[in-house]
């Protein structure tokens, strides 16, 4: 397989887009990343675009064509990957694969969700559609209930606190007012979070990322391509993916996702790194508890440590593993198909040293995390400033 | 599940409405929903139909304020994770009982209650919740 880097990266603001549909949102970010890498758009081979819902959101399939199309980029093929939320990770993946494998040498990832076109109810129903239909969501299942399940019983087996819940969310709004991308660049309080209305308990309204319109994009090359297009090239030293059953009941554990343990497993190893090593990392906090069976099953910490963790402000700015600087899913927003691509974007970022007041201070080595529906997709890649992280070169 | 859909709904009936799953005789797993396939087994497998008791514990719950469109009427209402006593787990409603007083441990017992209606002129669905035992 040949090295692949990441030689520019754009992104929407994410919000309530409400002048901007699929089109004017794909070419925003596409053209912003294209200019980014200094190329003029003719050099790209292919495009893979995230997208879980389309169809649902806003009547409108056959997205890979329309970005490519909107990106101006015909007549390059272009291809649809859908894994509910993690739809942008593989994305990303897939454009690496294509890629390392020698069959192109440049080629856009993209990732694309528009929203804020359907009522609440109605996205709720559609991103429910991640779930299992006929055995979680027939019965009453909701998304936001499927993590509280979760939630509930790391309570019970770990002794978690919804404070500790609520300090996620604080946390990452901290980073988002630092972000100008982000939905919500504002700070909270955690009595605000505590205090917020109860959707599926003990998960409250401020638990919860937000429904966003947004797309991001990344050009990524081969490593002769790229290090004639950048002196700046962001390396993508592992990719790894991971299934498991598609309903939360399924599963012997409740509170770990056996696919982020499996991908992360598999990414650490790939890389040749430890988690200790990781300075920054883009993790899938859809719910604060999310964010802390992530930092546990991506081995940051031990299982069922991983509240108390984050109290002790082990992912804060500038502390052990910086976690979620964009300001995560929570307060950077969470349009579906475009967060992992999102995720890349922010390392990329942090990795070069553009990310402002959210700057991580050398930062060298970043890991995204991106999960499909209650944790039957995992993607997770590590990134970096060195081609190969086991030398350091 | 599509909206309306009378195929999707009535294949499930013996699942939904009195918990027929299935069972491998050669390594004894029970499956729920019913598996046609040990995974354990695979071809050395014998899987036979196998009706469950209906008993079981609340392995997590939660209240749901904000429900699907189809269950607006019933929130809130409390969701859980049960395991049967034959092992395998589902997702279900608990019925019957105040939302403060479900516990993780607590132990159920299926009861066939309707499920969700599609609307005034839609199909109504019925399956299984849970009560306390
Ligand atoms: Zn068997």
């Amino acid at each position: 397989m040949r090295k692949v880097a990441v030689v520019g990266v754009g992104m929407t603001k994410f919000g309530e887009r409400w002048e901007a549909g699929l089109k004017e949102l794909t070419a925003e970010a596409g053209i912003r990343a294209i200019e980014d890498a200094g190329i003029s758009g003719d050099e790209v081979e292919a495009v893979y675009v995230g997208n879980m819902s389309g169809g649902r959101f806003v009547g409108q399939e056959h997205i890979g064509a329309l970005l490519a199309d909107a990106m101006g980029l015909n007549p390059v093929p272009a291809t649809r990957v859908e894994a509910a939320c993690a739809s942008g990770g593989l994305a990303f993946r897939q454009a690496y694969l294509a890629v390392a494998s020698g069959e192109f040498d440049i080629v856009v990832a993209g990732g694309i969700e528009k929203m804020t076109d359907v009522l609440t109810g109605q996205a709720t129903t559609t991103l429910g559609g991640a779930a299992d239909q006929e055995w979680e969501t027939f019965f009453g299942a909701t998304f936001p209930s499927l993590y509280a399940l979760i939630a509930r019983r790391h309570m019970h087996e770990f002794g978690t606190t919804e404070e500790q819940l609520a300090r996620v969310a604080v946390k990452n709004h901290y980073n988002g007012a630092r972000n100008p991308f982000a939905q919500y660049q504002k700070e909270i309080t955690l009595d605000q979070v505590l205090n917020s209305s109860p959707v599926a308990e003990p998960l409250k309204l401020l638990d919860c990322s937000p429904i966003t319109d947004g797309a991001a994009a990344v050009v990524i090359a081969s490593e002769d391509v790229a290090k004639k297009l950048t002196d700046t090239p962001v390396w993508v030293n592992a990719s790894a993916q991971a299934s498991d059953t598609l309903a939360l009941h399924d599963r012997k554990s409740l509170t770990t996702l056996r696919a982020t343990v499996e991908a992360g497993k598999k990414a650490f190893q790939k890389a040749g790194i430890s988690p200790r090593d990781v300075d920054l990392a883009e993790v899938h906090d859809c719910f604060t508890i999310a964010e802390i069976l992530a930092v546990e099953d991506l081995g940051f910490v031990k299982k069922g440590e991983g509240g108390k963790a984050v109290e002790d402000g082990m992912f804060d700015l500038n502390s052990d593993v910086s976690v979620n600087t964009s300001g995560g899913l929570k307060a950077c927003g969470h349009p579906v198909g475009a967060t992992g691509i999102k995720q890349v974007v922010e390392v990329t970022w942090q990795l070069r040293g553009e990310a402002g007041k959210r700057q991580v201070d050398k930062a060298e080595i970043g890991l995204t995390h991106n999960v499909g529906g209650s944790g039957a997709t995992a993607v997770v890649h590590i990134l970096s400033r060195y081609i190969d992280l086991r030398s350091r070169r | 599940m599509a909206e309306g859909s009378v195929p999707a709904v009535w294949r499930r009936y013996p699942q939904r409405y009195r918990l027929v799953g299935s069972k491998c005789e050669t390594c004894g797993e029970f499956f729920f929903p019913p598996r046609i396939i040990c995974p354990n087994c695979r071809r050395k497998g014998k899987v036979v139909e196998y009706q469950f008791s209906g008993r079981g514990v609340v392995e997590s719950y939660t209240v749901v304020h904000t429900p699907p469109a189809d269950m607006e009427d019933q929130a809130p209402y409390v969701l859980a994770i049960v395991r049967l006593e034959e092992g395998p787990m589902l997702t279900a409603q608990i019925v019957d009982v105040d939302p403060r007083e479900v516990k993780i441990g607590m132990p159920v017992r299926m009861v066939f209650r309707r499920i969700s209606e599609d609307g005034e002129d839609g199909l109504i669905n019925y399956g299984y919740k849970f009560a306390p035992l």
